[in-house]
């Protein structure tokens, strides 16, 4: 089909559609709705996505933000797909332009034969001719069911959901569930005005619109018994089964909500049933420093301890991670990436600190980092943190980003912990008084993890003295070659020891494959589609490698081993993945390692992997 | 034959002889004020009585952060970063509230790297004892100016300061520490005496100690020296500390001491000097400061006490128990909890 062909632009007055009928396109679509910061779409978005989710149709959803409280543009798309895909798509299949200060732009970017519903006197449809419009009289219709002038703004998104429900098929009471859970019991009057404003879209479309675009929702089964969750409250949860008992942290986007989240849950859920007491402490910090100094302090007492921040944080950090590492304290910190450097993009998704992460800090230091990829890791994984962190005394980092931490994912329901919470190799006062001492830095199980008691044991040979700089296995002052040589030796035979108990990582050999793929976090995503896009498109046959842990696993290097080239997926401009790989591995391995790299602050697609592949493997 | 029973070793409160209450030897010049201010915390956590398990000794980087080494042998430890100690202390005892814990800085660690978090620790009122061993100058990194040096101090070089300084005090009574003294090392009876009420106080005690660095600030021109304090000290009054386990009467003479009741039953005598002066009076503390700095005084003494505001800690709702040895089944939600969160979320 050619432009030029078409007469006139369409829209759903016009019988004749100038668009070719394409063949319906079930449950495999993307939306993106364009809306202003501040205008309260959020809960028109979710409750969309939660529709479709409810029919048993794989969705996810992301909201692409900008660092402004109001008035700034803002998108949310909304991924369908019944083959379980949920990365980004890069392609929009049905667009809701809402904020006219994006409209034409929003209209102009999208692929010809895809829908647009849009405000009526916005005029889109004189833009181009490509599109399915969908002209809505928005401010109309919104007044017709909302007297109040105020509230307006709000109600006019709930409008367009009604629209889309319409055009794409959606079950009504499907939504009308959706939007009631949404709102909640105390919100029920709010609800209603909102479900009249999804009616009224719902019956103008009906009335006035034609719908000619093929993308239709239908009922399926494969989201039963799921969750929707977003990461960062996911791990919110697994620090509270974890046992956490200190927080201290800083607000700083995308982990604020990991923080507030853990605190309204500690607060509803950790409270002695009989006096009232808190079994926690919650303090919000003067800055990133203090967060982690006061962790710090309180993992050296005893304390399940955690802090959550971002790369800046990370960066001030640095110092007390260092202490924390050569002195042997027990610390979780959760680290939710956003783009960096400087204050980048700080709304906006990267995996840009996992270098940072795995080595942070001055002379040698080296930390055990945990990725997870979903809501279900992002509850294990913490509650893994804290096990690590007390069991090697050392600070942990669990690296997520902004995609997982703040979108919402389907989620398995989450298991209650199985193993119970240990506290490592900790000396009570009757250890001591049968053991008649104890040596903090000793190594005496050769594992290199030594012993430790907490301050406050009621014994006079419980205190040692906790210093960041040279000391003896008996934690004594010291400034000699041998002592430090020693103490920097055990502390790699810790690392080491560390590597087999860190969460494996997932493959997926395929028979004959010459290339594997290998991923960390939410790149996962975009790997997986992307191998059967390759095999698909282009009968290329691929491996997967999904790590979830650094120290990386020996399986790694097997894997590396049985291909002939291995892609490694950053979403970083300077494959940070990649080169913490080349420095543990030999010439030969690092000659078979390649690059894909995203770093453009959103969510990873697999058409961009794809192509990097293809490109690389010279198709 | 009949040999003399030896004298009976001298015991505490608490039943414990002196020596778990020393510590290592110092590296510190001999003559360092810090070492003075050692004795004295040895002196004064034996005589409250008080069990050197139940203590944090923390520090951060500098002369004076070497100094939890060389006292409380048997209390654990932590150097360490610097300026930071107040953080670790804070997380220490949010960790384990029911313990003690004294922090040793000096005034490169308090006034200049690290004062927003000694802000915020007065703030926040952390019930522990913060001694500040000032001495206007950076020692380990061989005489740099601090931020106490006052205008116009001399160096060693010749070099003299032209910026104001920080008075660690008045920062302490304007953003919330509950006892605020000043005090110089080479005052043994004073600073044993505000030490032994930082003991009895529930709260955040902020001690700003001259103590003068023998090898770079002692000489003429410096505002930090034995000889300067020797000639500028002016003691607000005569302190004496009379421990609550100590079922003594106290006699005073009606207007010319006054009887402060510390948290623990400890008493705390204030005899009056040149005036009556009442440390419960905020506004006019920091009157107080501002007019003997302006007359180049070092006053000294219980400047601010405030028996009434609670501690961080106490505002927290912590139970009996410290955190740090919660058992499981209080700090695991149950099954029952998992099942109907992943319901809220269906």
């Amino acid at each position: 089909m050619h432009a030029s062909h078409i007469e006139s632009p369409m829209t759903a007055a016009h019988d004749s559609s100038p668009l070719s009928r394409p063949p319906r396109v079930v449950n495999d679509f993307s939306i993106q709705v364009a809306t202003m910061n501040g205008s309260g779409s959020q809960t028109a978005n979710i409750v969309l996505m939660r529709s479709i989710f409810q029919m048993g149709v794989p969705v996810s959803g992301k909201n692409m933000f900008p660092s402004n409280i109001a008035g700034l543009p803002t998108w949310f798309t909304i991924r369908a797909s019944r083959d379980g895909y949920i990365g980004r798509k890069k392609e929009i299949d049905f667009c809701v332009a809402m904020n006219p200060e994006t409209a034409k732009e929003d209209a102009r970017k999208l692929d010809p034969g895809a829908a647009l519903v849009y405000d009526e006197p916005l005029k889109l449809n004189e833009l181009r001719s490509d599109l399915h419009f969908y002209p809505v009289p928005f401010d109309k219709l919104t007044a017709q069911v909302c007297p109040d002038a105020k509230l307006r703004k709000l109600v006019k998104n709930m409008v367009y959901d009604g629209v889309v429900a319409h055009l794409l098929g959606i079950h009504l009471e499907e939504m009308r569930k959706a939007l009631f859970k949404q709102f909640g019991e105390r919100k029920r009057k709010a609800a209603e005005l909102n479900w009249n404003a999804v009616l009224a879209g719902q019956d103008y479309a009906a009335n006035n619109l034609r719908k000619t675009d093929p993308f239709a929702v239908e009922p399926m089964n494969r989201t039963a018994g799921k969750l929707i969750i977003d990461g960062n409250t996911a791990a919110a949860l697994g620090c509270m089964f974890a046992g956490v008992t200190v927080l201290t942290w800083y607000p700083i986007t995308p982990s604020s909500s990991l923080a507030e989240a853990l605190i309204a849950y500690l607060g509803r859920h950790r409270h002695d049933a009989e006096t009232g007491a808190a079994t926690y402490a919650v303090v919000q910090a003067e800055d990133e420093l203090a967060s982690i100094g006061m962790a710090v302090g309180a993992g050296w007492a005893g304390a399940r301890s955690m802090t959550c921040t971002s790369g800046p944080g990370i960066s001030l950090m640095s110092e007390f991670i260092g202490l924390a590492y050569f002195a042997e304290i027990p610390v979780v910190i959760i680290d939710v990436q956003r783009v960096g450097p400087s204050t980048g993009l700080p709304t906006r998704t990267m995996q840009g600190d996992v270098i940072s992460n795995a080595l942070v800090s001055h002379g040698d230091t080296l930390h055990p980092v945990l990725f997870p990829s979903n809501p279900e890791e992002c509850f294990s994984m913490a509650q893994d943190a804290f096990q690590i962190a007390e069991h090697f005394q050392t600070p942990v980092f669990v690296n997520m980003d902004l995609d997982l931490g703040m979108n919402n994912w389907m989620s398995e329901p989450f298991t209650y912990p199985e193993q119970p919470i240990a506290r490592g190799k900790v000396l009570s006062a009757a250890d001591l008084e049968r053991l008649g001492g104890f040596a903090r830095y000793k190594d005496v199980d050769g594992d290199g993890v030594p012993y430790r008691t907490i301050p406050g044991t009621r014994h006079s040979k419980a205190a040692y003295f906790t210093r960041g700089t040279g000391h003896t296995d008996a934690a004594s002052y010291s400034e000699r070659e041998d002592d430090w040589i020693n103490n920097m030796d055990r502390l790699a035979r810790k690392f080491e020891t560390l590597r087999g108990h860190l969460p494996a990582p997932e493959t997926e050999y395929a028979p004959g494959a010459a290339i594997g793929l290998v991923s960390t976090g939410t790149s996962r995503y975009a790997m997986e589609e992307s191998r059967d896009q390759l095999n698909r498109e282009c009968g290329i046959s691929a491996s997967l490698l999904r790590l979830k842990a650094f120290p990386f696993s020996d399986e790694l290097g097997e894997f590396i081993d049985r291909h002939e080239r291995v892609y490694v997926i950053d979403q970083n401009r300077d494959g940070q993945l990649l080169w913490l790989m080349r420095l543990g591995y030999s010439a030969e391995r690092i000659a078979k390692l390649r690059s894909v790299r995203y770093y453009g602050g959103l969510p990873l697609d697999a058409r961009t992997v794809t192509d990097q592949i293809l490109k690389q493997e010279g198709r | 034959m009949s040999t003399s029973p030896a004298p009976p070793k001298k015991v505490n409160h608490a039943g414990l002889e002196i020596l778990p209450y020393r510590g290592g030897k110092t590296t510190l010049c001999a003559g360092c004020g810090h070492n003075a201010v050692t004795e004295r915390l040895i002196e004064a956590f034996w005589e409250m009585g008080v069990e050197p398990w139940s203590v944090a000794k923390m520090s951060g980087i500098g002369c004076s952060s070497k100094t939890p080494a060389y006292f409380l042998s048997q209390s654990h430890g932590f150097n360490a970063v610097h300026g930071r100690a107040p953080t670790v202390a804070t997380g220490a005892l949010l960790a384990n509230h029911t313990m003690r814990c004294v922090v040793i800085s000096g005034d490169g660690d308090t006034a200049s790297i690290g004062i927003g978090h000694y802000l915020h620790m007065l703030r926040r009122n952390v019930p522990l004892i913060y001694v500040i061993e000032n001495n206007g100058v950076y020692g380990l990194t061989k005489g740099q100016f601090s931020a106490t040096a006052d205008l116009g101090a001399k160096l060693k070089t010749g070099t003299v300061n032209k910026l104001n300084p920080v008075d660690c005090c008045l920062m302490g009574i304007e953003m919330g520490a509950t006892l605020v003294a000043r005090s110089f090392s080479g005052d043994k009876k004073q600073l044993s005496a505000i030490l032994k009420a930082s003991i009895a106080h529930n709260g955040l005690s902020v001690i700003d100690v001259i103590s003068p660095c023998v090898t770079f600030n002692d000489h003429e021109g410096s505002t930090k020296s034995y000889s300067y304090m020797k000639d500028h000290d002016e003691p607000l009054h005569e302190l004496d500390f009379v421990p609550g386990f100590d079922d003594i009467e106290v006699e005073i003479d009606e207007g010319e001491s006054r009887v402060v009741t510390l948290h623990d039953g400890s008493r705390l005598l204030l005899h009056k000097l040149e005036r009556d002066y009442d440390p419960s009076n905020r506004i006019h503390a920091m009157e107080v400061l501002h007019e003997s700095s302006r007359r180049n005084e070092v006053l000294t003494g219980i400047i601010y006490l405030d028996n009434t505001r609670p501690s961080f800690t106490d505002t927290l709702n912590l139970g009996a128990e410290p955190l740090a040895t919660l058992p499981e089944n209080r700090v695991r939600p149950s099954r029952d909890v998992l099942d109907q969160i992943n319901e809220e979320f269906r």
